[in-house]
């Protein structure tokens, strides 16, 4: 059977200064067809994904949409023919409804036809299967919602090409199903769609073929039924992994941190932590699951000292930490090691080099008024061995580094400093596998030296598989402490949207 | 024909020195230039310029002289710009400065020794300009107000304050009804060392002072991760109201010498234009040196050359000082504009899809 090819990318080269983001990359995707785009971070799918949606002009390279060769000047010029991306962070405005997001740019008349356009959007919704009120205001939808939002205004420009950037990363497991049920109607509209990704496990579950992008090279491209995980890893990482994560077994320890009725509210008086009360040991991974901003940095901070909390009491070791400043806390013991969505904005001076970020913790303990660089340079030489730091030198400003260096040089520092308690907040953002393991591996290795680790994730397999128990946020509350021995990630999903599970799983 | 515009990734070192170098020599061409339309000749004109800064012991003696205020004001700048404070308030730290200096001066006994006298002085000056300098920094790390234009606004306050006092209250009685404050007694102004007022002496030790401070100490070190971010510098548990308040109290502390060495050397007085564009001029060479205390002397030293110059242009051949104006603008046109080339890159396209790349 000759299927139609939507998009054909040969042989595509893009370089940013010295640095070849992509090199004789060859994609082609059928209509009809789910493609997912998988490669470790920094494998060149974003870059890939930029050019065909006209944001970037390749350097070398053609691009062909159904059949015909075509050169990108603009988004704009993409949009014509019908490609659509749908991006991760969301470009939608909050105090307009859905309705008035999907007309904006467009050129419309005037006067908006209010009730045509619920029409059209309805239809629109109907034939895939997608689930919106046009007059419901962005700000009041949920995430999932959000993004059905997105995907319909792509849709209502005419596209037949969707490009989808890591849709899975902000949804609850059952939003994905539906996302998948949406996909799978696009699908047999005839579109063409492609999903970036470095989740296997959807990998297998939506896509028809694979292409595998490697250091900005395209290495294979494979129909997924006929492919494995552990085949797609290798093509991904260039050698064969172990991905299984231990659980280390052991002894759990006393409470180290308690918290009890705890609230913390934003600057606008609404509660963004309710009433929270838990406890951690020592010995102990402590998981926090739940969507984006469920109160996830508010609990981190609070812990810290950051945010003053309105109501309730912080226990650490038996003493009420409530009130105390941040280097009081930080003397106590307590470690956070927060990493925030552009990974440099808390925790490490990006401008500056290995041994000033760890002077950053280090100086206020050191007498006098002179910067005492000595000891650090010892420290960030231990550091970078211990860890694999890739670096140029120790002078090498941070920014200039990977993410997952960055990260190893983050927890590095907090680590070094023998803490009683260590938080981490999505310490694998944007790593790759390797790297993601090895910090698995340094959370298990402070677990058995008796921290008592809290660790926020977002990636609920690994969540499931790390942590001795997992607790679940859902705007503010805590809706379960569950035993991940004892429930499904679907359990969880549920928590995660605020239902209550049956008691029994619960510890 | 389209051009696009991308942001470099990273440029090495090595070629960033010469678009630096490249600017100047354009810049310097293209002054060339505009002398030549007006129908001056251009070589005549950088060779007067150069004769009139160092070609005689008074007119070096001239442009140390006005180095020194230029040079101390931007070390000064440069220790809030380097926490992203930005104090372009330097004027009116100066004027107060100058204010402090004065009123100890004219209370103090002339019988004092004069060391203790200046000394006494220069504490004032310090104090009152730090003092200027503090009111928008407790806002800022109180309320978080924008420092940009509370600054601003304060540089009015002084410079009108000082006009009414010059007026008004401290108007001098034996001027026969001059507008004027009266003249320092002899112990309350500034000796002079090789010729020109020993403020360069004091110009020199802060910049030593200041490198060693911003380079060296642990306030230093935290000024920079307040100026690089705040979130890190709240997280790893700094009092960053505290260090803000510091900081730009030593910011105006040294514009504040600054007014009191105009105060007590050149004027003998003091008077409402004391500050005489100097705090925003210095905002120049700080930002050029990109806040490095040595290379702004350096810095510094061109840009006094360059007024001096364009001064001597005015007497020796009579060619407005306005000319000299234009060759520091157009200097500075271009070592500004070569940053935006240091950080992105222009690439023109034609509708072919080839696209051809620029520096």
């Amino acid at each position: 059977m000759q299927r139609q090819i939507a998009i054909e990318m040969r042989n595509i080269t893009k370089s940013f200064g010295d640095k070849k983001a992509n090199e004789n990359v060859n994609l082609q995707v059928y209509a009809g067809e789910v493609h997912a785009l998988l490669g470790e971070n920094g494998a060149g799918k974003t870059t890939l994904m930029n050019m065909l949606s006209g944001i970037y002009t390749p350097d070398e390279g053609e691009i062909y949409i159904n059949g015909e060769k075509v050169v990108f000047h603009s988004p704009a010029d993409s949009i014509k023919l019908g490609i659509g991306m749908i991006h991760q962070h969301f470009k939608l405005i909050d105090v307009m409804t859905a309705k008035e997001n999907v007309i904006i740019g467009q050129k419309t008349s005037f006067f908006t036809k209010g009730k045509a356009l619920s029409q059209e959007i309805k239809t629109l919704s109907d034939k895939y299967g997608l689930d919106i009120d046009p007059d419901k205001k962005v700000y009041e939808m949920s995430v999932g919602e959000k993004q059905t939002l997105e995907i319909i205004k792509v849709l209502y420009r005419g596209a037949k090409i969707l490009i989808l950037d890591e849709p899975t990363a902000v949804l609850t497991p059952q939003e994905i199903q539906k996302l998948f049920k949406v996909i799978n109607n696009m699908k047999a509209q005839g579109c063409a769609i492609v999903i970036i990704t470095h989740k296997l496990n959807e990998v297998m579950e939506i896509s028809d073929r694979v292409t595998v992008l490697r250091k900005g090279q395209s290495v294979e491209t494979v129909i997924t039924k006929e492919s494995s995980i552990p085949s797609l890893i290798e093509s991904m990482v260039g050698k064969k992994m172990n991905l299984a994560i231990t659980r280390e077994k052991v002894q759990k320890g006393l409470p180290i941190l308690k918290l009890d009725g705890v609230t913390v509210k934003n600057a606008d008086g609404k509660e963004m932590l309710s009433n929270a009360s838990f406890d951690l040991s020592r010995y102990e991974i402590l998981g926090v699951a739940g969507v984006a901003n469920s109160g996830q940095k508010e609990l981190c901070e609070v812990i810290a000292g950051l945010v003053k909390a309105d109501k309730g009491r912080i226990y650490f070791e038996d003493e009420n930490i409530v009130g105390k400043t941040p280097r009081d806390i930080i003397k106590l013991g307590i470690r956070m090691g927060f990493i925030p969505e552009d990974r440099l904005g808390m925790g490490l001076v990006g401008g500056m080099d290995i041994v000033h970020n760890i002077v950053l913790k280090d100086y206020q303990n050191q007498p006098g008024i002179l910067l005492r660089r000595g000891p650090c340079i010892e420290k960030a030489k231990k550091i970078v061995d211990a860890l694999d730091i890739l670096t140029p030198s120790i002078n090498t400003p941070v920014k200039k580094l990977s993410g997952g260096n960055i990260q190893k040089v983050l927890l590095g520092r907090e680590i070094d400093s023998a803490p009683k308690v260590l938080i981490t907040a999505y310490p694998v953002r944007g790593l790759d596998i390797g790297a993601s393991h090895k910090i698995y591996d340094l959370l298990n290795e402070q677990k058995k030296a008796g921290v008592g680790v809290l660790f926020v994730g977002e990636d609920l397999d690994v969540l499931m598989e790390l942590c001795d128990r997992i607790m679940v946020l859902c705007h503010g509350e805590i809706t379960g402490i569950v035993d991940p021995e004892k429930v499904t990630k679907e359990d969880i999903g549920l928590l995660m949207t605020g239902q209550k599970i049956g008691e029994e799983a619960a510890v | 024909m389209n051009i696009r515009v991308t942001k470099r990734a990273d440029m090495p070192k090595k070629q960033e020195y010469i678009v630096r170098i490249i600017a100047v020599l354009l810049s310097i061409v293209f002054a060339g230039l505009i002398l030549l339309a007006f129908g001056l000749n251009p070589i005549k004109i950088f060779v007067t310029i150069i004769k009139g800064s160092i070609g005689s012991k008074i007119r070096l003696q001239q442009t140390v002289i006005r180095c020194i205020p230029l040079l101390i004001t931007s070390l000064g700048i440069m220790v809030a710009f380097k926490m992203k404070f930005w104090n372009i308030g330097a004027e009116g730290q100066i004027t107060m400065g100058a204010l402090g200096a004065t009123w100890v001066a004219l209370h103090l006994p002339e019988t004092l020794p004069a060391p203790v006298m200046l000394g006494a002085m220069m504490l004032a000056a310090v104090l009152c300009g730090g003092f200027w300098a503090f009111i928008p920094a407790i806002f800022k790390a109180k309320m978080g107000t924008n420092e940009t234009i509370f600054t601003l606004m304060m540089n009015y306050i002084a410079i009108k304050f000082v006009t009414y006092l010059q007026y008004g209250p401290w108007m001098d009685p034996n001027a026969g009804g001059f507008p004027r404050i009266a003249k320092f007694p002899q112990n309350a102004v500034l000796p002079s060392l090789f010729g020109a007022n020993i403020g360069w002496v004091f110009g020199l030790i802060f910049v030593v002072l200041v490198f060693f401070f911003m380079n060296y100490t642990k306030k230093g070190y935290e000024i920079a991760v307040i100026g690089e971010s705040v979130e890190t510098a709240r997280y790893a548990g700094m009092n960053i109201g505290r260090i803000i308040i510091v900081a730009t109290f030593i910011s105006g502390g040294l514009c504040g010498i600054v007014g009191m060495i105009q105060a007590s050397a050149i004027e003998k007085t003091l008077t409402s234009t004391i500050a005489a564009g100097y705090g925003f001029t210095a905002i120049i060479p700080a930002w050029l040196s990109r806040l490095n205390a040595v290379s702004n002397l350096f810095i510094c030293i061109a840009f006094a050359m360059l007024i001096q110059g364009g001064n001597y242009l005015q007497v020796s051949i009579g060619v407005s000082s306005a000319v000299a104006s234009i060759v520091q603008g157009v200097i500075l046109f271009f070592v500004l504009g070569s940053e935006f080339f240091l950080q992105y890159k222009v690439s023109f396209g034609n509708k072919s899809g080839h696209s051809k790349e620029v520096a």
